[in-house]
């Protein structure tokens, strides 16, 4: 196993890589002179120079990215524009936020899409399969933001139940993590249900059966251990989706963490900031996915032994 | 009293039946060959016997199948279920995916032993291990800890003969034990099987559609036709002599040694679907001895000299 | 032609019919807006401002009194031209780079996967970020950042086609009777792996609209005046105590369109019996 992480590991470096370096080119693909990119309007001389000496600015471009991306390995992100404060610090502070609400959104995702799709499939064309059936069809067509608004007006604002924005309370953290929810439950659901309904047509199930094994046994100890395989495979391919609702939810429900950050410094042209927060939510997409994989490996021994 | 008493029963599927008739005998310690080619209704005979018939989506319409005195046609899921796994045991045609991959291969023994047996965890793995030393695998603990796609054919298919030992039944269904294995370790296979059951003094029901494995491993056999009974003696009997005119084409295509090459023999023309089962008697379309009455009237199972034969032709012979 | 076939069979069904009907609808809104719709977008008519939906309006105003049914009859024009343009590019890159890199193999097609494998875990909203990190905010900015995101499905369900045809006899044969490579690609391989490729675009154009609403509602999109779905959205939050109708009916326009597009491109699928072939990622 450990064999298999390392591998996987590895694999990721180039990624990495490579999308470190489109996000570092940011800064000299924008019109304008990289170093105005990177400091306030009014900046001294003094400042530009200063600038210029700790990023290597007047060496050649590949040189540069190696000092930058030497320094991000290091915890060195550069200073934010507007905020003035280093980059990492702001990072800091926002990243457990939206980590929460990610993890909390994923837990959600997986455990009532699990219950959800394992109940549709025992209850075929029951109501409980007419209803995640259509919260499919609406979790894919409507932006999640606006299904996030109209959870506050609903919840927050008509009901009073929940609060509208931020993050000062834990069931701030309610509406947010529904609005992604829905959306991953539905998807969830759906795998689940299809996978074991798959699985119970399989030959090795009608063994099972032929042993004498419990319905409940063979229904909780085969084929949902079945089921689950597909489902952590379509969780880790789309960690990325649950990362990305994240920052629209962030901004929607006015929430501190990794998206308000990046949405209000593309705004602003923060690019210090932009950059940073780029990287930090690239490296969860990743590590994330990577975790995918590993819980796959651990679930199916076939797994292991592939390379890709 | 027989052990296993199959009497006129006929299976359906939906509107259709596909099998109609079929009765046989089998006593303890005995190996029954239930022969026939595909379509003739051979595994649907197995999964009656086993009580799985709502899993395929058919039914028991009519008949009788009475294993040590129990009527299995009405018996509940659930006493049908204590049955299952530990006095009667299946083991089914494709060994490639009667596994569960995810699990090992030793667990997947134990399992037999701790729910019928009551057996604990170490008492479950050393039967395991002791069952799979016996059908001849090397390094049975390194067996015990693998996984199924770690293995190939014909060992996964002694690991589910072990499966079927565990709980020491006294009926064993095996389904075309051998049809998806290489033709070399066919006969190494049947061996194993015929070996074990005789030195336990279990009955086992073979289906085959290979009348040379009769030869080999069995008592007596059973020839099914288009969802009938065709024929049923002793093997020696069946074939010294036998009655059926499709029996003696089944003898006939068995492959000899030294046979010149080219020269291999199949029946001409192919079963019937359900759908389109003849008039009259359903062989008599590739039968090369067929008079008038085979084409208007289905012939009756009649005890001849020696076992039953259902065959116009052979009245002559009739007791 | 196979194709038409199966979009009469489609539009046959009322599975199919009703939201081609509506899809019809929401595209004439789009083109023929100056003429459907009752009032220009930008007129601007403060003492009426949030004003409930009402005979004069009937979905009502915004913070600034302008008519909102108007602004969402134009805001379509926006977002359809965005998604239909953006996801027309992709496809049309995406074929071209997913057929040579199937037919040709080698190198050039390891690169491609590579580049594709890239991005594959990455979410569009997030290519579409980096992107418009680069180019700015602004109406052309989504365009581009939209198709590039979505550049990798089309390459990858093209390459995937095309390697599933190249191994069948008749481009041997056809091969074997001298025909050049370029010649195979585009008079024969394409045509047949063009159907599910055009389906999935059918599909991704709705994405693409929720996509371009996002980034419309992050304030990257198109640049006020110009009004999008989902920057009326994003002002509309202010008034979320006092007017809902402003973040409401946008959205339901989204949805509708969407649903529509998702049931159509649905009802397509099922009548070119192409269910299988959209699944070889």
């Amino acid at each position: 196993m450990t064999s298999f992480f390392i591998k996987r590991l590895l694999l990721l470096i180039p990624v990495f890589l490579a999308v470190s370096m489109v996000i570092f080119a940011i800064v000299h693909l924008v019109p304008g002179d990289p170093i105005d990119n990177l400091l306030s309007v009014n900046s001294s001389p003094e400042q530009k120079a200063e600038l210029v000496a700790r990023y290597g600015l007047d060496k050649p471009l590949w040189q540069q990215y190696a000092i930058w991306l030497g320094k991000a390995v290091q915890g060195d992100l550069g200073d934010a524009i507007i905020l003035k404060r280093p980059v990492a610090d702001l990072i800091a502070m926002n990243l457990p936020h939206s980590l929460a609400l990610g993890g909390f959104a994923l837990i959600f995702s997986t455990v009532v899409g699990i219950a959800a799709g394992a109940f549709s499939a025992i209850n075929k064309n029951g109501w409980i399969d007419r209803i995640t059936m259509t919260m499919i069809l609406l979790g894919s067509t409507v932006p999640s933001f606006w299904l996030g608004l109209l959870m506050i007006m609903l919840f927050a604002v008509q009901l009073g139940w929940f609060p509208v924005s931020g993050a000062r309370s834990w069931d701030a953290l309610v509406l947010p993590v529904l609005t992604i929810g829905l959306g991953g439950v539905a998807l969830v659901a759906r795998v689940t249900r299809v996978a074991m309904i798959e699985t119970e047509r399989r030959d090795f199930v009608m063994m099972l059966h032929a042993k004498g094994v419990p319905p409940r046994q063979i229904a909780l100890r085969h084929v949902l251990r079945h089921a689950l395989q597909p489902v952590i495979t379509i969780l880790s391919l789309r960690i990325g989706w649950i990362l990305g609702g994240a920052v629209t939810v962030e901004f929607v429900f006015a929430r501190p963490g990794l998206g308000s950050l990046l949405i209000t410094a593309l705004n602003q042209r923060d690019y210090p900031v932009v950059q940073g927060s780029l990287l930090m939510l690239a490296i969860a997409v990743m590590l994330g996915t990577l975790l995918g994989d590993v819980l796959q490996a651990v679930m199916d021994p076939r797994v292991r032994e592939r390379i890709t | 009293m027989a052990l296993l008493s199959v009497r006129d029963v006929s299976i359906s599927i939906g509107v259709i039946d596909p099998v109609e008739g079929v009765s046989f005998d089998l006593d303890k310690g005995e190996i029954l060959g239930v022969v026939g080619e595909s379509g003739s209704g051979k595994s649907l005979t197995a999964m009656s016997v086993m009580g799985l018939l709502p899993r395929i989506g058919g039914r028991l319409r009519t008949g009788s199948v009475v294993f040590d005195g129990m009527e299995l046609n009405t018996m509940s899921e659930d006493g049908l279920r204590r049955l299952r796994g530990k006095r009667i045991a299946l083991i089914s045609q494709n060994p490639m995916t009667s596994l569960d991959p995810i699990i090992r291969i030793g667990a997947q023994i134990d399992q037999v032993s701790t729910l019928h047996l009551g057996l604990n965890a170490a008492a479950a793995k050393a039967r395991s291990l002791d069952l799979i030393a016996q059908l001849r695998i090397p390094e049975p603990e390194q067996i015990h800890r693998a996984y199924p796609h770690q293995l190939s054919g014909g060992m996964k298919q002694r690991i589910v003969i072990a499966m079927a030992l565990a709980a020491d039944p006294d009926l064993i269904v095996a389904d075309e034990p051998t049809t998806a294995l290489d033709v070399t370790i066919q006969a190494q296979i049947i061996q194993i099987m015929v070996d074990l059951v005789r030195d336990r003094g279990l009955a086992l029901m073979l289906i085959t559609h290979d009348m040379g494995v009769v030869a080999q491993a069995c008592d007596r056999v059973v020839v099914l036709y288009a969802g009938r009974v065709a024929e049923t003696n002793t093997v020696e009997a069946i074939f010294a002599d036998p009655q059926h005119p499709y029996t003696r084409e089944l003898i006939r295509c068995i492959p000899r040694h030294g046979q010149a090459p080219g020269s291999l023999k199949g029946i001409p023309g192919m079963v019937p679907s359900v759908m389109d089962y003849p008039g009259g008697c359903r062989f008599h379309p590739r039968c090369t001895q067929a008079i008038d009455i085979c084409k208007a009237l289905l012939p009756v199972l009649e005890a001849k000299t020696t076992g039953f034969a259902a065959c116009h032709l052979s009245e002559a012979r009739v007791q | 032609m196979v194709a038409l076939t199966a979009l009469r069979t489609a539009v046959g069904s009322p599975r199919g019919a009703i939201p081609a009907g509506i899809l019809v609808f929401i595209v004439a809104c789009a083109v023929f807006a100056p003429i459907i719709a009752p009032y220009a977008y930008d007129i601007q008519n403060l003492p009426g401002s949030n004003e409930a939906p009402n005979a004069a309006h009937w979905m009502g105003t915004d913070e600034f009194g302008r008519d909102l049914m108007s602004r969402i009859i134009y805001g379509a024009r926006t977002s359809l031209s965005v998604a239909v343009t953006a996801i027309s590019i992709s496809v049309v890159a995406g074929m071209t780079l997913g057929a040579m890199a199937g037919y040709f193999g080698g190198a050039f097609d390891r690169a491609v996967t590579a580049v594709v494998d890239l991005t594959w875990s990455f979410p569009e909203i997030l290519i579409a970020l980096i992107l418009i990190a680069i180019i700015g905010p602004g109406l052309q900015g989504t365009m581009i950042a939209i198709s590039i995101a979505y550049l990798a499905q089309f390459t990858r369900l093209t390459r995937a086609q095309i390697m599933a045809l190249k191994n069948e006899t008749y481009v041997e044969a056809t091969a074997n009777l001298g025909a050049g490579n370029f010649h195979i690609i585009f008079r024969h391989l394409l045509p047949n792996a063009i159907t599910p490729v055009i389906v999935a675009g059918m599909l991704a154009t709705g994405d693409a609209i929720i996509l371009e609403a996002t980034l419309g509602f992050f304030g990257l999109g198109a640049q006020p005046p110009t009004p999008s779905w989902g920057a009326m959205m994003s002002s509309g939050t202010a008034q979320i105590f006092i007017a809902p109708w402003i973040i409401i009916f946008p959205g339901l326009a989204i949805a509708i369109t969407v649903i529509s597009i998702n049931l159509f491109g649905d009802a397509l699928i099922e009548a070119l019996d192409i269910r299988n072939r959209l699944r070889s990622v």
